[in-house]
């Protein structure tokens, strides 16, 4: 398509003013800006209306087309954000392109934002102006349709990639779940009890998992990975490895027996590095599916070329040593990214002794501590084996920290009241908080720090500033002490405890930017997935057909987890229930009469849209992956590349337009 | 055909743009049996006074290199035109200001107190400088203002065509006199002897997609002979410059220092330099960012080196 470089002289444009009730109207003189706006050039008719957006307010522009014929139209109301799509419908309807029209933002950029009403009208001048002047360059553009595959990927089986999976699995979607551990469950897998119902996390979360495994739509693939992904909304193909088992799982039973013979021992990850694994493991006892994989790292038989006692005692002879990773291409039409959180090992803050005084444990390891099928079978235990008589559980440990996370955690509050009560529950240890605020926001989370109030548990306003074992007197010997403020009574303090527990940050998982990057999403500032709209659309992404949900958009807790699951699995069913999808028009496009090949705009594509035609030395654009962001298109030093309904043309006229009175 | 007249002329420039007409080699005798050169000061003899006499459009056309940085090339750019048909601006100083209109980054005060008065140079003990106008016993000694602006020429006179480069490769030159000679001249206002494409076009060096952590002055690079200079970290302007000389510059194994001038479609030569370059310094970090970019050394002479008053935005 060329694209215009000629002004068009004869245009004939409409322009409806909407009142908003007074919103708009209550600021801006609209008979004042309806006078103004009639004298522009180009402007055919100038109607106003209370509501734009009401049908009557729609009916006015569809007749008005039909009337005068009008080639453009500029409707000045809301953000666009709100109803550019109302009104794209209604001009479509009239049989008006709908890139023939402009939304002018005359609430939030000019009536919200001044009670002056000379400068309210003023700017709504120029701000019309600046679309009538923009108007003229605008192009009828071509939307494209395309089908959508109804199979669906999702990437992570914690409690947000299980709940998705059911859902999605129960309205017949066939649902690929691609774990890359041994078994599904994610971080509840590890926990003991739920805030703040108190209720057993396994109780509530194993049920959920069984159902995954032997759902008929689910393909629950386990100890996978996805390396590649191509396509767009709608028809994806998904590389995804499955890294070699080492066991076979059609012939496995799950007996058990070879890791109870496996000679080698590992801490176990799943355990937080408080027990110890085999070479031969399932994460743990109700694990999903509930066959081992071997860890090849660290198995006797791939280091030095002979053990195989797993082999010898596998009756089924599930055990497969050669055993290869395979890589397999699915197709789906949509994508759900339920990769989870990490939690932050408190590394960086070597005050508070994390690695050093072995009584120093993060969260989860306390959790895998408390849990009865953990390490210590549920006690809370010294490292030396005696109970603890005094716990200070620390809050805030690398986040609400300009240094470390300025974000707060969100969950670390509510379990850390769920650690006091439990501590209290199996223990007659003292329990001491140092907190910084109390952040108990969710239903029925007050309520459990009342109850806390009530079980003895000591709050000390105040963040702990270190921890150390050096005693200044008798009663400190054998000892960590923690040192801090407590800020309502104005002293400095030294505690001395038994047990120290932080509530380290919850992070990005460490691989985020790059699965953003593979399935062509943004991440926010802190790292987690950047969803399209903070309020209005939390669980899509800027990728079309990517959908987000749990931890790896932010820090949350189950139930928001849960919510976040479903909503993604509602967008994914809307989405293939239509079974079709629009293309957006608004992309970049190369002129290959300027295109050098100087390869500028091939590492900037954030949606990898854009490619190298080796044959005509040029770049190329991939339509349909294009988002029309327009990163390209400023980069491009020839200017060879420009964005549909961006052009420089476009802008530029509508700057003029803006900022001189005569255009 | 009636033997065509043709004069050309230097203003603020090097001189270099009268050699390239020369550098044509043989061609030059083609421009001898199709055209009479009326006026070229630097190789034929004559007078101002012999252009003044000249009747208006007499000339056919006019080569003028050179920018306009004083009152006499004024005055001549606007002589010249009138007496000529067609007005071609020669070279990167004529079509965009070129080296000579850096000096646009400060003022003529600035400019005297550095010429006549700082430049270890100098041996000026009663701290003369020039002045337009200057009673000796014999009479009144007379010298062109020196302006506060280095201006190109269309912004004094208007401009047919444009022929840029500094100098203009003489390939281009010589391509430029065929079409004079077949008459078949383009649309007013073109640029002609250069290419719409940016320079990377005829680049000879492997292009790969580009990430940049560290940019170093040609000279501190260890240039590995075939990879795209930029990739290499060494600021290379041809992004953003049209093609024509057939990477002269690149085949020497230096940068592009853009004296092609702007791409058709771009608005600002420098800007769009500085936006590709900044588009591929590999880091997200604003720090290490600051870092990499404060390692460009004079980057308004680097991304304007020539066409500083053709910029958008006016300093
Ligand atoms: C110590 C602690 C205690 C908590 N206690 C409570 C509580 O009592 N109540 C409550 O409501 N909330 C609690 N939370 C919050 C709770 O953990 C989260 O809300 C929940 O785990 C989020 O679930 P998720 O599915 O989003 O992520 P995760 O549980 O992190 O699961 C993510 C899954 O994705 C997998 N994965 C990651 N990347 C990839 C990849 N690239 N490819 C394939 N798979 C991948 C992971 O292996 C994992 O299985 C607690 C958090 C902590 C840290």
């Amino acid at each position: 398509m060329a694209k215009i470089t000629k002004k068009p002289d004869k245009e004939k444009i409409g322009v409806f003013l909407c009142h908003c009730g007074t919103n708009i109207a209550g600021v801006v003189d609209i008979p004042a800006l309806a006078g103004y706006t009639r004298d522009l050039p180009g402007v055919e008719m100038v109607d106003e209306y209370k509501f734009m957006c009401s049908q009557p307010g729609q009916d006015l522009i569809k007749d008005s087309i039909k009337k005068h014929k009008l080639t453009k139209v500029i409707v000045a109301a809301c953000s666009p954000l709100m109803h550019e799509n109302t009104f794209r419908k209604a001009c479509e309807e009239a049989g008006l392109n709908r890139y023939c029209f402009i939304m002018v933002n005359n609430r939030e950029h000019n009536s919200w934002v001044t009670e002056d009403k000379a400068l309210a009208l003023q700017k709504a001048k120029d701000l019309i102006r600046g679309a009538v002047a923009r108007a003229f360059w605008l192009e009828p553009l071509e939307v494209k349709e395309v089908g959508v595959n109804p199979n669906v990927l999702i990437l992570g089986g914690g409690i947000a990639g299980i709940q998705a999976a059911l859902d999605l699995a129960e309205s017949g979607r066939t649902v690929y779940l691609v774990e890359r551990e041994q078994s599904i469950g994610g971080n509840m897998a590890k926990f003991d009890k739920t805030f703040p119902t108190l209720d057993c996390a396994a109780c509530i979360l194993t049920p959920k998992m069984v159902s995954v495994g032997q759902h008929p739509n689910i393909k629950l693939w386990n100890y996978a990975e996805v390396d590649e992904v191509s396509g767009f909304v709608g028809n994806f193909k998904v590389k995804v490895r499955h890294k070699a088992t080492s066991v076979n799982f059609e012939k496995c039973t799950g007996c058990g027996i070879c890791q109870e013979k496996c000679p080698v021992k590992r801490p176990s990850e799943f355990d937080e590095g408080l027990g110890n694994r085999k070479a031969i493991y399932t994460l743990f006892a109700q694990a999903v599916p509930n066959k081992p994989v071997i860890d090849r790292v660290n198995c006797t038989y791939y280091i030095k070329g002979k053990c195989k006692v797993c082999e010898k005692f596998c009756e089924p002879k599930a055990i497969d040593f050669e055993m290869k990773d395979s890589v397999e291409e699915i197709e789906v039409g949509s994508i759900i990214l339920a990769t989870g959180f990490h939690l932050w090992e408190a590394g960086q803050m070597p005050e508070l002794g994390m690695g050093k005084y072995p009584n120093v444990l993060t969260s989860l390891q306390f959790e895998r501590m408390s849990n009865s099928s953990g390490p210590t079978l549920g006690k809370i235990l010294l490292k030396d084996g005696r109970e603890p008589e005094s716990v200070a559980i620390l809050h805030c440990t690398g986040s609400r920290d300009v240094n470390y996370h300025e974000y707060c955690s969100r969950v670390c509050c509510m379990y850390a009241l769920k650690f006091a009560h439990l501590i209290k529950e199996k223990t007659k240890a003292h329990v001491y908080n140092f907190y910084i605020d109390m952040r108990c926001f969710g239903k029925g989370y007050e309520e459990f720090y009342h109850r806390l109030l009530e079980e003895n548990v000591t709050f000390i306003r105040g963040k702990a500033a270190s921890v150390t074992d050096r005693a200044e007197n008798e009663s400190e010997s054998g000892k960590l002490i923690v040192m801090g403020e407590d800020t309502l009574s104005q002293k400095l303090l030294r505690l001395p405890v038994d047990m120290v527990i932080l509530t380290n940050a919850i992070e990005p998982q460490l691989d985020a930017q790059e699965v953003a990057r593979k399935f062509k999403i943004s991440c926010a500032g802190g790292g987690f997935f950047l969803e399209k709209h903070p309020k209005l659309a939390p669980v899509a992404t800027a990728s079309d057909g990517v959908f987000i949900a749990g931890a790896c958009q932010s820090p949350k807790d189950i139930p928001d987890t849960v919510a976040q699951g479903q909503a993604a699995a509602s967008a994914v069913f809307a989405l293939t229930q239509r079974g079709k999808v629009e293309l957006e028009a608004t992309t970049a496009i190369v002129d290959e009469e300027l295109c050098s090949g100087c390869e500028i705009c091939l590492s900037l594509c954030p949606y990898q849209a854009i490619s190298h035609n080796a044959e005509k030395k040029i770049s190329a654009i991939n339509d349909a992956l294009c988002k029309g962001c327009g990163t390209c298109a400023a980069a491009c030093p020839s200017k060879a590349i420009f964005a549909r309904h961006y052009t420089n043309q476009q802008i530029l006229a509508e700057l003029e337009g803006v900022l001189n009175e005569r255009i | 055909m009636a033997k065509l007249k043709i004069a050309k002329y230097w203003a603020d420039g090097c001189g270099g743009c009268d050699v390239s007409l020369l550098d044509t080699d043989a061609k030059i005798l083609e421009v001898a049996a199709i055209a009479d050169i009326v006026f070229w000061p630097i190789a034929v003899d004559g007078k101002y006074s012999d252009l003044e006499a000249a009747k208006p459009g007499e000339i056919d056309i006019t080569f003028f290199n050179g920018a306009i940085h004083t009152a006499e090339h004024e005055h001549i750019a606007q002589l010249m035109r009138e007496k000529s048909k067609i007005m071609v601006a020669y070279g990167s100083c004529a079509c965009m200001g070129g080296i000579p209109s850096l000096a646009n980054t400060t003022d003529r005060e600035s400019i005297f107190e550095t010429v006549y008065h700082l430049a270890p140079s100098n041996d000026n003990p009663r701290g003369v400088e020039p002045q337009t106008r200057t009673k000796v016993p014999e009479g009144v000694l007379s010298l062109p203002m020196l302006y506060e602006r280095v201006k190109r020429l269309d912004e004094c006179v208007e401009v047919d065509y444009y022929l840029p480069g500094c100098p203009p490769f003489y390939k281009r030159v010589a391509d430029v006199i065929d079409v004079i000679a077949s008459g078949k001249l383009p649309p007013k206002g073109s640029v002609v002897g250069a290419k719409d494409k940016a320079l990377c076009e005829e680049c000879p060096r492997e292009r790969h997609e580009k990430k940049v952590k560290e940019f170093k002055r040609p000279q501190f690079a260890q240039d590995d002979g075939k990879t795209c200079l930029l990739e290499q970290g060494i600021v290379c302007v041809g992004v953003a410059t049209r093609g024509g000389c057939e990477a002269r510059c690149i085949n020497a194994n230096m940068p592009c220092r853009g004296c092609y001038g702007l791409l058709p479609e771009a608005m600002d030569q420098g800007a769009s330099a500085l936006s590709a370059v900044a588009s591929i310094i590999d880091s997200n970090d604003p720090k290490e960012i600051e870092k990499v970019v404060n390692q460009i050394a004079d980057p308004l002479g680097t991304f304007y080196r020539f066409g500083l008053p053709q910029q958008r935005v006016r300093i």
